[in-house]
């Protein structure tokens, strides 16, 4: 299939939905009601209306900007975290097997019930949704970092041995490179984490953020509200997305391309 | 023509300390539960300064370990060696080891993993990189600088590994079957490359390879390893070949043919002892 044919399907897809939207939500059937109910269900005029007007009065760029200093303060924070535990474990591996069961609870644990408990310490602004978000991402960085360095092949090793290496240089030129790649492999799911670290946090409670926005809207059984939110938040992570993808070319430049031929 | 072992390292004083000198080594490993594999027993061998040796033997006859333990990377477990005259304690300092699996760094460009081995010996980088492109250019892949090793093919990343370790121009190369994943026709065009940088140079030279054709037309000595476990040295052969070779033409020589009749009708029985012990696999 060419490129351009796959682009159009992909768009029938939408505007097959969108007007299966439209239609089930607003014509009226023989009792003088849609078939289903847009309070329920809203209805896209409604909705893009909506986002229309966020945009356009400019409402929305406050909680867009909070949402991603959010995300990208629990990225860097847990990434940082997680590169450092994962070395400092794996080059010392008496340190990771004391640690080893407490690692495995702590990440065993459904992060959501952390939140309150973040809330308590770090208040209903930015910092307890920052919090959350880094106790996702840190544990994924964490075992790639950790998985990265103690997966170097040992011919790799060896022959950095034989060509003169020490210790600060394997970290250099070995090591790190190897943590790294693994860490970038995951990157799409760390970056993803991140954002919805901080999307529950702000659900669960604050006041500001995209997070925020959709419970504000759900409170008042605004039901346009909350879709429009839905559809900002989803735009916002494809976004997002592109951009790690665009990260991930650059800096994996070394690596074979995967197959990606299936288009 | 047959030099035993014991005669290719006399017991006395030798005037010159050979480059490598590896004595009654024995090489265990331990299999868990106590239990011990003995890879290489009571194994004496000797590769003067200058001097191409070629261990060969079958498969999973420990040619490999032996080779480990000249590099300093593995401890035997009995006997010692020396390098240059001096008891190897630590990694072999002096030594290139070209690795028989990929050992190029794959986040590194060609011209970076060259240049590598002399950045770690403390030369600028500038400089570092000038020399790596000659020495890319001297392995034919001038053009090929800016690949990454998986943009490569199997031979040309021997040959980025050949100029990875020759940079550092170590005094001795100790090389594990390095052509063995190649293509016939490249390890005829690689086993010259070889010979033609190593004459500019003559080091002492360890190849370990399971194909007696290319052990005899690259080296000086070719040493039989009997099948394992604890293989031993069962014997020792001067190649009475002229230098400089052609391995294509060395091959169609008489000599050659005298020697290959000879040293095989010892290995044959050694290759299918370890046929059995490893099941033909």
């Amino acid at each position: 299939m060419n490129r351009l044919a796959l682009v159009g399907f992909q768009v029938l897809v939408l505007v097959i939905t969108l007007v299966a939207w439209h239609l089930l939500t607003t014509v009226p059937m023989s009792d003088g009601k849609p078939l289903v109910p847009p309070f329920f269900f809203s209805t896209p005029g409604d909705v893009f209306s909506r986002i229309w007007k966020w945009f356009y009065e400019g409402t929305i760029w406050r909680h867009l900007w909070i949402t991603l200093s959010e995300s990208a303060l629990a990225f860097v924070i847990g990434s940082v975290g997680g590169i450092l535990v994962g070395f400092w474990f794996a080059r010392k591996p008496i340190i990771a097997a004391i640690f080893d069961p407490y690692v495995k609870m702590i990440n065993a644990l459904p992060r959501i019930v952390l939140a309150p408990i973040f809330t308590l310490w770090f208040g209903l602004g930015i910092w307890s949704k920052v919090a959350l978000g880094v106790t996702l991402v840190f544990f994924i960085v964490f075992f790639n970092v950790y998985q990265g360095v103690r997966e170097v092949s040992p011919t790799v090793l060896a022959n950095a041995r034989m060509l003169g290496m020490n210790e600060r240089q394997l970290m250099r030129h070995v090591y790190w490179p190897s943590a790294l790649s693994w860490m970038f492999s995951s990157l799409h799911t760390s970056v993803g984490f991140a954002v919805v670290g901080a999307v529950v946090g702000e659900y669960l409670g604050s006041a500001a953020g995209l997070g925020y926005l959709i419970l504000q809207a759900e409170g008042t059984f605004d039901i346009a509200g909350v879709f429009a939110g839905m559809f900002v938040l989803a735009a916002f992570v494809i976004v997002i997305d592109g951009l790690v993808t665009l990260v991930e070319r650059r800096l994996l430049v070394w690596r074979p391309v995967a197959d990606d031929t299936r288009t | 023509m047959g030099v035993s072992a014991a005669e290719a390292l006399p017991a006395g004083i030798k005037p010159a300390a050979p480059a490598v000198a590896l004595r009654d080594v024995t090489i265990t490993f331990r299999m868990g539960k106590g239990a011990t594999y003995t890879a290489v027993s009571d194994a004496t061998l000797s590769v003067a300064d200058g001097e191409f040796v070629a261990i060969v033997g079958p498969t999973g006859c420990g040619k490999s370990t032996l080779l480990n333990v000249a590099a300093g990377l593995l401890a035997p477990a009995a006997g010692t060696a020396d390098i240059f005259g001096a008891p190897l304690t630590d990694l072999n300092r002096q030594a290139g080891y070209l690795f028989q699996a990929d050992s190029l760094f794959p986040w590194k460009t060609a011209l970076q993993n060259v240049a590598i081995g002399l950045e770690t010996a403390g030369v600028s980088s500038a400089q570092a990189r000038e020399r790596a492109t000659g020495w890319l250019k001297r392995v034919g892949l001038g053009g090929f600088a800016a690949r990454y090793p998986h943009m490569l093919s199997g031979g040309q990343r021997k040959r980025v590994g050949l100029a990875q370790v020759l940079i550092r121009d170590p005094k001795i190369l100790l090389m594990d079957e390095p052509f063995g994943p190649l293509d016939a026709q490249t390890r005829q065009i690689m086993g010259n490359l070889l010979l033609d940088l190593w004459s500019a140079d003559r080091k002492a030279v360890l190849f370990v390879t399971h194909d007696l054709e290319e052990a005899i037309a690259l080296s000086d000595r070719v040493v039989i390893m009997s099948a394992g476990p604890a293989a031993r040295i069962i014997g020792d052969w001067r190649v009475p070949l002229e230098r400089p070779r052609d391995i294509a033409e060395v091959k169609l020589e008489k000599g050659f043919h005298e020697l290959h009749r000879e040293i095989w009708n010892v290995l044959k029985d050694e290759v299918l002892k370890g046929y059995a012990q490893t099941g033909g696999g």
